[in-house]
């Protein structure tokens, strides 16, 4: 298994997926520079969360005109597995490749907290082993993770079972109160219709080992297996 | 009518005599732009002219300093290969001009004195100060230091782990926000601000200069009063991605084998860097002022020799290493352009249009500086802790007492302000927010490192030298109660104007505290800063020597937490049991008092009680470990079983009855200082007793943990949940107050 991080200006959790998907899974862990149009040959691509283009105009709206974007699309049309985490989720709407869009938080802050989801969906290529309906904890970091989508988009991403994550609390309750940001149906990840590519906003990769406190994020990349 | 040269050098903060030692180093009159530096060079910011004289007495050196003060960041040694870099500086006066910028800006400059090192930044903390939670300016600086602080840290993707807020009137006209930085540096891979080798080019990497922060340093060097806010031009804009990329770059370019020396151009900007550089190599600098990247035209050499503009290095590449330093910042889309070249004459010659526009001597610059042993004269302290303890109404109910603590803007939970903070990325947050300190993780190795930073200000007016030993200790016990040993200090020594001789006093006396703890703790100072003039319309902060600590674990596995853990388990106070109510956050808060002497600190059983600390923790033997500080005994156990993250602890304690008044607020809102609650499992409770009278540590057994009960002897029996609402809303409270 190899796995590709894209690398754009202003991504931060880049060493971070790489440590995870290398040295804890074990993979082949590449890095993809946003200004090269290669893959090099993965079987898996991840972008990862920070502050693409400092966020600038809108988070990710610059970020999908690098040069890599265009495998990136080619790869995800392929029905290859794509993943996009926080700020990766984020580029990966402003690119077409998943519904919906990421606005500010309810709260108007900045939010970094330990939430709880629940898989709703196990068919795709980084829910396959995380269990069916099972509670994660895994902590967030944004200020723009309130998931919005028109009304006809909701309900066909509800009728498509296309939404892959939700907010919930400790009892598997998408409740109001376990809703950190004001996302719609508290969505905190989807796919695409394909169900090849998946975004996030929660940050796996910061709970993938013991010593961190929690492995619940590991469920995600043993996935990929 | 037209300023004379001297009424512009005083403009600028230069006194008549510092004028004069001008004329007498120039043999002749300046121009406008070789006054400008001047005066920046010798403001109090740059040139530490008060401070200098007392900062030799500090210790610096140690088995672990790898690099100690006078560099961009101190360096010290964990082992294997690797160090740590560090330092903390202040941005007091621009935070409370634009507090967003201002506070965004102080994280920014910390950030590139540790990477300007060769360091990568794993984590960032701040100590902030603010004015009375009832004072109508407050919530608004709190939102917007709080804010520029995250959107700083956040977007460089760099955690920040840890700190301290502190509300106080004495900081109504005048606010301190401290940053700081921690970075891992291979100990072969350190850069520093050098400018060696005759003909080495010398190159500007990073953001164009613009108009921004002209004299930002000479505000920083002189007190405030109404028509400050006047002064929002001198306040800089950060750019955080621009920051991250020259991060990125900069390391990369280190890796290379192509650099002579390396220096972020923070307060006054490409005067200080260029001066400093070649101050520390006795070489010289000749620039050619067209080639510095603008971001407006017609810049006036003046204008371009202080810009404070952000994200900026100068740097200083082996010759015919040009194009690769140039193509490594294109890669990270910045500019790098050689502006000048290293000379061995001593001289800073800037040249513009093909004319000399300044020709300066570095040495008299930087090295012959004015240097003030400035008048002192004790403050009378007896007056500030005078108090009439029989005038003092005890209150009655020691619950109600408790849940106001709790909810009060020193000692309610910090978590409104962490969760603005991203604090896990980079993935090495062992301990986070909320606890101690924080740990950190370092990946490849089986180490750990613990951060803290601390300053009881209270203490500290009250009796500075003392207040700054407790700073001192308490920050080597909050690092030790993770398990990790206390290795080294930056200092950020935030005090009023040194032209008062109490003030000078007070400054004297707290480096007078910090130099005799660190001896004793053996903690040596690596690096540091100083941020004077913290008055405004005369009134003096509290004296604030904030107190910056790393410390090193050597199997992070190891690490214990403040919180209870399991039902049951057996809940020990090591260190005396009787606290003292003087200079306490309760005197302060329930009764309205600044007064009564701090605690008595006796450093040598505070590096007694640490150590044996460690030891426990080493051996596996203890489940939790919280310090007691302000708020005393019962805020501490509050803490233990708030900061659980399931939510779930609670504690039971027998206490002996027959106290009130006076004998049970001491007792149970007392503060001490060497003094930690530790929780064992109940089987291990004998093993910790005899440990304890081994090593001769005064250790009480105070109860057990019990989940979701607040139970203190006979005193106070309040359900956990009720203490929590308080101590959770506590914050937000306070911000809508107004």
């Amino acid at each position: 298994m190899k796995v590709g991080v894209v690398v754009f200006p202003g991504s931060n959790c880049d060493h971070d997926l790489y440590h995870v998907v290398g040295r804890i899974m074990g993979f082949e862990a590449v890095y993809l520079w946003h200004k090269d149009a290669d893959l090099k040959g993965c079987d898996a691509v991840v972008i990862p969360g920070g502050f693409s283009y400092g966020d600038y105009l809108r988070c990710g709206a610059i970020a999908k005109f690098s040069p890599v974007m265009k495998e990136v699309q080619r790869f995800a049309q392929e029905g290859r597995p794509l993943l996009g985490i926080c700020n990766g989720f984020q580029i990966l709407t402003e690119a077409g490749l998943l519904p919906g869009a990421l606005i500010r938080n309810r709260s108007l802050k900045f939010i970094c907290d330990y939430t709880n989801i629940r898989v709703d969906s196990t068919e795709t290529p980084f829910t396959r082993r995380a269990g069916k309906a099972s509670v994660l904890k895994i902590p967030i970091a944004h200020g723009e993770g309130n998931y919005f989508i028109d009304a006809e988009g909701l309900k066909r991403l509800e009728g498509e079972g296309q939404v892959v994550f939700r907010y919930v609390d400790a009892q598997g309750e998408a409740s109001e109160a376990a809703n950190p940001n004001g996302s719609l149906n508290n969505i905190a990840g989807v796919c695409n219709a394909r169900r090849n590519v998946v975004g996030l906003m929660p940050h796996p990769e910061r709970v993938s080992e013991a010593l961190l406190g929690c492995e619940d994020g590991k469920k995600i990349f043993e996935s990929l297996l | 009518m037209q300023k004379t040269l001297l009424q512009q050098a005083q403009e600028f903060g230069l006194s008549e005599a510092e004028y004069g030692r001008v004329l007498e180093i120039l043999g002749r009159e300046p121009n406008l732009v070789e006054l400008g530096i001047f005066s920046v060079m010798w403001s109090e910011h740059c040139s530490y002219k008060s401070s200098r004289i007392h900062l030799k007495k500090l210790p610096t050196d140690g088995p672990q300093v790898i690099q100690g003060p006078g560099e961009n960041a101190g360096v010290v040694d964990i082992g294997e290969g690797w160090g740590v870099a560090f330092k903390m500086e202040s941005h007091n006066h621009p935070s409370f001009i634009e507090p967003y910028q201002g506070a965004a800006t102080g994280v920014g400059g910390i950030l590139r004195d540790v990477f300007t090192m060769g360091a990568r930044p794993i984590a960032n903390l701040n100590s902030l100060r603010f004015g009375a939670a009832e004072h109508p300016k407050t919530p608004f600086l709190v939102h917007g230091v709080v804010a520029g602080i995250a959107g700083y840290g956040n977007c460089m993707g760099i955690p920040t782990v840890g700190g301290e807020v502190f509300f106080d009137a004495s900081f109504n006209g005048n606010i301190l926000v401290n940053a700081m930085t921690v970075g891992l540096v291979r100990k072969d891979g350190i850069f520093k601000g050098l400018a060696e080798g005759v003909g080495n080019p010398v190159m500007y990497v990073g953001s164009k200069t613009g108009r921004d922060g002209i004299h930002g340093a000479t505000m920083a060097s002189g007190e405030f009063d109404e028509k400050s806010e006047e002064k929002r031009p001198t306040v800089q804009v950060g750019d955080p991605f621009t920051e991250k990329l020259l991060l990125e770059a900069c390391l990369e370019v280190m890796a290379q084998d192509v650099l002579v020396g390396i220096q972020d151009m923070g307060a006054a900007g490409l005067t200080s860097s260029s001066f400093e550089m070649a101050s520390r190599s006795g070489s010289g600098i000749e620039m050619d002022l067209d080639k510095i990247p603008v971001r407006e035209e017609g810049m006036t050499p003046y204008e371009m020799m202080l810009s404070e503009s952000q994200e900026r290095m100068l740097l200083v590449a082996k010759r015919g290493c040009e194009d690769k330093v140039v193509a490594t910042f294109k890669k990270w889309d910045l500019d790098a352009v050689v502006v000048g070249r290293v000379t061995d004459d001593g001289w800073m010659r800037l040249k513009k249009d093909g004319k000399v526009v300044a020709e300066l001597p570095i040495a008299p610059l930087t090295d012959a500086a004015p240097l003030y042993d400035r008048p002192q004269r004790p403050a009378d302290l007896k007056s500030r802790q005078a108090l009439d303890w029989n005038s003092l109404s005890w209150p009655k109910d020691p619950g109600e007492t408790l849940l106001k603590l709790l909810g009060s803007p020193n000692l309610c939970s910090r978590r409104w302000v962490y969760r603005q903070y991203d604090h896990m990325v980079m993935t090495n947050t062992v301990i986070l927010p909320g606890g101690d300190a924080a740990l950190l993780r370092v990946k490849g190795l089986k180490k750990g490192v613990a951060v803290t930073a601390d300053c009881n200000s209270r203490y500290c007016y009250l009796d500075p030298r003392l207040g700054a030993q407790h700073a001192v200790a308490e920050a080597a016990r909050n690092i030790a109660c993770t398990g990790a040993r206390p290795l080294a200090v930056t200092d950020c020594l935030n005090f009023g104007n040194p032209e008062k001789p109490e003030i000078m006093w007070e400054f004297a006396q707290a480096v007078q505290g910090m130099g005799e703890a660190c001896r004793a703790l053996g903690t040596p100072i690596v690096s540091g800063n100083v941020s004077l003039y913290n008055d405004t319309n005369g009134v003096s902060i509290f004296p604030t020597p904030t107190i910056g600590m790393v410390g090193l674990m050597e199997d992070v596995s190891k690490h214990v937490t403040a919180w209870f853990k399991r039902a049951g388990d057996a809940v020990f106070l090591l260190g005396e049991l009787a606290g003292g109510l003087g200079a306490s956050e309760y005197l302060s808060f329930i009764h309205g008092k600044t007064a009564g002497e701090p605690p008595l600190l006796d450093l040598a059983r505070e590096k007694a009680l640490q150590d044996f600390l460690l030891r426990l923790i080493d051996q596996g033997l203890i489940r939790s470990a919280h310090d007691v500080s302000d708020g005393g005994l019962a805020l501490a156990l509050a803490e233990a079983c708030l900061a659980d993250p399931a939510g779930a602890a609670g504690v039971e304690l027998s206490l002996a009855p027959g106290l009130e008044g006076r004998s049970l607020a001491e007792l149970l809102f007392g503060e001490g200082a060497s003094r930690v609650l530790v929780s064992v499992a109940p089987e291990q409770a004998a093993t910790l007793e005899q440990l304890a009278a081994a090593a001769a540590q005064p250790l009480t057994r105070l109860g057990q943990v019990r989940p979701g009960a607040f139970k203190l002897g006979p005193y106070l029996d309040l359900p956990m949940d009720r203490l929590r609402r308080v101590w959770e809303d506590g914050f937000e409270k306070l911000l809508k107050r107004n």
